[in-house]
Order: C-alpha cells, then sequence, then structure tokens
C-alpha cells in the first residue's frame, strides 16, 4: 500500500545518518504508521530521546522532539507529561542508552506506570561509539571492548520492563516490519507506562565482528529466533532454547502516574478549601 | 490589611518564594540540608494546581525540570553540593538549550560527603563552572530567611529573562536559619514570565538571534513544534558542525549575560565610603563581618562590608574600585579560598588581598573577622 511518509519527516532532514543496512530506519517507518493510526496530533506529540544512533530518531520527525543526554530521555519524558498531560509522549532509544546508563531512569518510569511509549531498539551494541558491548550484548559474542567474548550476562529488556512495573509490555524485530506498528500503535493507546522493545540489527559495529556476513544473515536470524507468543505456549522448553518471544508479553489495567496525581492536587486543593 | 508575616526557616522562606513566582513544577532527591525545600513545595504545589514529582536519582531531577520547563512552566529543583554534582551535565544541557528553570543548592561542606548537616560554602566555584563546556553562570547569595524569598524570585526572573539555569546559593545555616519573614502581597514583586513567540510556528526558529539575545521561547503542546537537543544548533535548534554558526551561538549565550550585567548584578555596601579595610563576604558569613564591622569601627578603625547578592556574574566593577580605595581587602568565606582568587584577579595587586576561611562546619564570627583586619592593617 502507497504510504506517504514524507507528511510526518521534517522537511531537509533527510537522508538520515543510518548505516545501510541499520533496521532504525524500519521502526521510524512503524512509528510513524503508529502515529497516524493513533491520529496524534503531532503539535501535542513530544518525542524524547538520549544519545545514540536511535536516539537521533526524533530528529527526524515533525513533532515537539526532545533529543537529551546520555540515558536521561525517560526521565526528561517524565517531566514533559507530568508538567502537561495532554502531551503524547513518546521515547525512542537503543539498548546501552535505555538500560545501562538510563537503566535507572528505565525502571522506574516502568514503576510509576506514566503514561509513555518507550520504543527501545535493541541493537545489542553500541553503535554511534563504534561497537562496545551493551547490556544486551549476548555473552560470548565480539564487542570492540570485549574481544576475547563478552562475559557479561544480558539483560532481558521486556522482562525488566515487566519486573519494573510496566502495565504493557510488547517485543519484536525489525524483520517483522508490519508488527511494529501493531505494537507501538498499541502501546499509544494504553494507558500507563508501555514498552515496545524492537529486536534490530547493527551490521556496522555488532553483525562484522560476529560473523554475520551480511543484512541478510542478520535479517534471517531475527526472524529464524522470534516465537509468537501464542506459538510458545505450545512449545516445549527444549523447543524454545535460544528463542525469543514475541508480539504482546504482558498487559494489565492499573492505575496511571498522572492521573494519581491528579488525585493528590484535588486533595490538596479540597484540604485547603 | 498586615501582611502575613511568619517564623520560618531559609528552606521554607526559598519554597514560599517559587510559589510567589509562579513555580508549577518541582522535581527532586532528597539530600541535606535541601530537604524542607522539597517537603514545603510537596505540600504547596498541589494546592496551585502545579506538580511535585521526587525522582530517581539528582541527575532525573534536573530532567524532569528541564523536560517540564519546556512545557512552559517555571521549574525548580533543591539540592546540595554532591547533587549538584551530579546535576552538572544536565545544568549544561540547560544553559545550551537556553531552557529556563532555578537550582538551589543549600551548601554544606566538601568534597564528596563532607558534612551533611554542617555549613559551607564550598559550591561557589561548582556554581561557575559546574559543567563542561563554555557557558554564562549566574548564582545568587542571600544571606537571610527573607532575602532568600525576595532573591528565589527575583533567579526565577533571571532564569525567565535570560532563557536559562540560575542557581541560588545559601549556606546551610541561612537555610536552617529560622527568622521573620514578611510575605509579599502578590504584585508587590516584580514577576516576569518567559517571552513567547509572535510569528506563526511555521516560522518558528527557537535559536534565532534575529530576534535578540534571548529569543523567544514556544512550549511544547502550544502548537509550536520544534526541536530541541543538547548538541551545538543552528538557529532552528537542528545539530550542526558549521564552525560560524558553533562560534557565533557559543559566543551569544555568554553575552546574553556580559551585555547585562547591569540588570543582572546586585551588592550591598555597608561604610565602604572612607573604608581603608573592606570585609568581602557573602551568605551567613557576612552577617558576621556585618558585625565585626561595627566593632571596628568602634575602635576607630574605619572597616567596611561588600556584600555581593549576585555572585556570577562576578561583581567586578565594585570590587575593583573598592581595591583601588582600600588598603586591604579581607575575603571571609567558609571554604579554603575559592572567591578570593576572584577578588585578587579584579584587584590586581591594587591592594593586599587576605583570606580568612574557615571549614570546620562552625561559622565565621566576627572575632575572627576582626582579629584578621587588625593584623592586615
Amino acid at each position: 500500500m502507497a504510504y506517504d511518509y514524507e507528511k510526518s519527516i521534517r522537511p531537509g532532514k533527510l537522508p538520515h545518518i543510518w548505516c545501510p543496512g541499520c533496521g532504525h530506519g524500519i521502526v521510524m517507518k512503524g512509528l510513524i504508521r503508529a502515529m497516524d493510526s493513533c491520529n496524534l496530533d503531532r503539535e501535542k506529540t513530544s518525542i524524547v530521546s538520549g544519545i545514540g544512533c536511535a536516539s537521533r530518531l526524533p530528529g527526524y520527525m515533525d513533532a515537539c522532539t526532545l533529543h537529551t543526554a546520555h540515558g536521561r530521555a525517560a526521565a526528561f519524558a517524565t517531566g514533559v507529561k507530568m508538567a502537561n498531560p495532554d502531551m503524547t509522549v513518546i521515547v525512542c532509544g537503543g539498548d546501552g542508552d535505555g538500560t545501562a546508563i538510563g537503566g535507572n531512569h528505565f525502571i522506574h518510569a516502568c514503576r510509576r506506570n506514566i503514561d509513555m511509549t518507550y520504543v527501545i531498539m535493541n541493537n545489542y551494541i553500541y553503535g554511534m561509539t563504534g561497537g562496545q558491548f551493551s547490556p544486551c550484548t549476548p555473552t560470548g559474542h565480539k564487542a570492540s571492548t570485549t574481544p576475547y567474548g563478552n562475559p557479561d550476562p544480558i539483560f532481558d529488556i521486556s522482562k525488566l520492563a515487566i519486573g519494573s512495573g510496566a502495565t504493557f509490555v510488547a517485543r519484536t524485530t525489525a524483520f517483522h516490519a508490519t508488527q511494529i506498528d501493531k505494537l507501538i500503535a498499541e502501546g499509544i493507546k494504553h494507558k500507563g507506562m508501555a514498552v515496545i522493545e524492537v529486536l534490530d540489527d547493527c551490521p556496522t559495529t555488532y553483525g562484522r565482528r560476529n560473523k554475520f556476513r551480511s543484512v541478510v544473515d542478520m535479517m534471517k536470524r531475527l526472524k529464524e529466533v522470534a516465537v509468537p507468543v501464542q506459538a510458545a505456549a505450545k512449545m516445549t522448553a527444549e523447543q524454545l532454547e535460544g528463542k525469543v518471544l514475541t508480539g504482546v508479553l504482558y498487559k494489565e489495567d492499573k492505575p496511571e502516574y498522572c492521573e494519581m496525581y491528579q488525585k493528590v492536587i484535588e486533595r490538596a486543593q479540597g484540604s485547603a478549601s | 490589611m498586615a501582611k502575613k508575616v511568619a517564623l520560618i526557616q531559609g528552606n521554607e522562606a526559598c519554597a514560599h518564594a517559587a510559589i510567589y513566582a509562579g513555580c508549577k513544577f518541582f522535581g527532586g532527591y532528597p539530600i541535606t540540608p535541601s530537604t524542607e525545600v522539597a517537603e514545603v513545595m510537596s505540600i504547596e504545589l498541589p494546592k496551585v494546581g502545579g506538580k511535585f514529582i521526587q525522582m530517581e536519582d539528582e541527575i532525573a531531577a534536573m530532567a524532569s525540570v528541564i523536560g517540564a520547563a519546556l512545557t512552559g512552566v517555571k521549574a525548580l529543583t533543591a539540592t546540595s553540593g554532591p547533587g549538584v554534582s551530579l546535576k552538572q551535565e544536565l545544568i549544561g544541557y540547560a544553559c545550551i538549550a537556553e531552557t529556563p528553570c532555578v537550582i538551589v543548592n543549600v551548601m554544606r561542606g566538601g568534597p564528596s560527603t563532607g558534612m551533611p548537616t554542617g555549613p559551607g560554602q564550598s559550591d561557589v566555584m561548582q556554581a561557575r563552572w559546574g559543567t563542561h563546556g563554555d557557558h554564562a553562570a549566574i548564582a545568587l547569595v542571600p544571606a537571610s530567611c527573607q532575602e532568600i524569598f525576595s532573591e528565589t524570585v527575583r533567579a526565577f526572573n533571571l532564569a525567565e529573562k535570560f532563557r536559562m539555569p540560575v542557581q541560588v546559593l545559601f549556606d546551610e545555616i541561612v537555610g536552617h536559619m529560622r527568622e521573620r519573614v514578611e510575605f509579599p502581597e502578590p504584585g508587590e514583586l516584580e514577576v516576569i514570565d518567559r517571552t513567547a513567540p509572535n510569528v506563526p510556528p511555521a516560522e518558528y526558529k527557537p535559536y534565532d538571534a534575529s530576534k535578540g539575545d534571548v529569543p523567544p521561547l514556544a512550549s511544547f503542546g502550544s502548537g509550536y513544534k520544534f526541536h530541541v537537543t543538547g548538541l551545538n544548533k543552528a538557529a532552528d535548534g537542528f545539530p550542526t558542525t558549521k564552525a560560524e554558526l558553533v562560534d557565533a551561538e557559543e559566543r551569544r549565550q555568554i553575552s546574553k549575560v556580559t551585555d547585562h550585567v547591569d540588570e543582572i548584578e546586585k551588592n550591598e555596601e555597608y561604610m565602604t565610603e572612607d573604608a581603608e579595610v573592606v570585609i568581602w563576604a557573602y551568605g551567613s558569613t557576612a552577617r558576621s563581618a556585618r558585625y565585626a564591622v561595627n566593632e571596628l569601627r568602634k575602635s576607630g578603625i574605619k572597616a567596611g562590608l561588600f556584600r555581593p547578592l549576585t555572585l556570577w556574574p562576578f561583581p567586578e566593577k565594585r570590587t575593583a574600585a573598592l581595591a583601588k580605595q582600600a588598603k586591604a581587602i579581607v575575603v571571609a568565606e567558609m571554604n579554603l579560598g575559592q572567591m578570593i582568587y576572584e577578588v585578587e584577579r579584579v584587584a590586581k595587586g591594587a591592594c593586599n588581598v587576605v583570606g580568612e576561611f574557615r571549614v570546620d562546619g562552625e561559622p565565621i564570627n566576627p572575632g575572627q573577622i576582626m582579629d584578621k583586619v587588625k593584623e592586615v592593617l
């Protein structure tokens, strides 16, 4: 289907900075479609990011965009949403930005269940700084700072989000392009903290060090490891070894943070009068 | 009708002043000796429809303040030395993104955890240079609870007027001192709001220097879509590495303060007209110094007090003039010498500049200052 992406992109801001084969552009397309399907008023939408390749996304989008400091996107976004709850707040960023330096802000935004949609592009690596390992680099894999193989265990971002209190958690991959916009749209519509983890690929700094000979190899791997949650329910532990569950992993209705604070305002004003 | 009067702490006066100035957002993280600012804000803000949030750490607190400020509200955080150290990167962000906000620093000793319940004036240089890169700084140093009220309101005004972070520094003594504070009536103190753009959204550029040194700032959610970044940027807010654009932006952001020092500077002088010795002191130390001046005058010594309320930008003109007039300047401060270097810099050897320092958690008392004055004469 023909789709007019340009109306959502700032005039004159393309081409983007991402390397050939990078999945971030696929995620941006998904985000644009999701925002459109939710009929978001872009004047009342704030897209917030930290630092890194993925965090350059807001600059291309025609909205109220905020490119912050490394790791701090969720904390800036909390200020935006809290001060003006009428805004739709979307956070975009990578795995290193969101779960290493920004790990504390990420889990606390989940805990508060503040109404924002956090799209986290997990490409297992620090791309912009040249391929150092992140909390999501698979154990044993190579990065510029793990030349003998990564000794660190990984974070499972989606489990981290669920454990921290996010009330909508979904995962997909850059291969499953049409699922990206559906899940982001569901996250936007969800009242509360929505985390959409997109397993992504970085051919330049991760792939070439880990024997993915081409972008196609990386995409094939994303296709192969993904198992929809519905299908996984019928699979054995053995069959699920090395696989990653995709789809909506968790959904719950719980009071949202700004609404909770509105009650604080009402109590304070009631006691004052 | 009589004005509202209360016997309150400096920290409490600070919070009430923020509300008076129209503050609608507080993002904080608890740290002694600043906690009462947050506690009073948590009570008062929701009463006026404002928002209080206790964030997960100091950095998050500063981030939330900048995010809130970009939606058009006046935003405050309050902390103490180690908290400011953590906030430093984002104070720089507020500088480059030209986001109005106020940071209160109730100073204690240091470095590191230092003396959390003891007073200090250890962050006066941190307030000037406490982020990376070149940037302007405005920092105010009140010395009484009443003055904390008026200077906090002034801090918000300066933040809004110059589109930048402004720090209010007071030492623990003033922060925790209880004094009679007269609450000004609405309208009694000037309250300034940032300038909003008057161009259609499509034409708006958040850093358009053709609109003046301080370009108007639109609010997220008000119909204006624009980009904010911590990268060096062009007039439209988008990143640039073009040498001439980066250079012009950096210089404008500094000159918007250095070209308006007269509007920002505020000092108090006491018996300096004929002073042979000038005591240069700020915050609670200046209260001891004023007492010392009175005692010294009784014994025939021509002493005077110079007390900056605006510490940054540094009061260069008056300090230089006093250096030419006096035989000596005694700089009294609760650190082992920070502002003395600035006094020496502008005195240029015109007079003897000596320091009276203390870092043991005890206030600098008038006797110490008097002894030092007698020693240098």
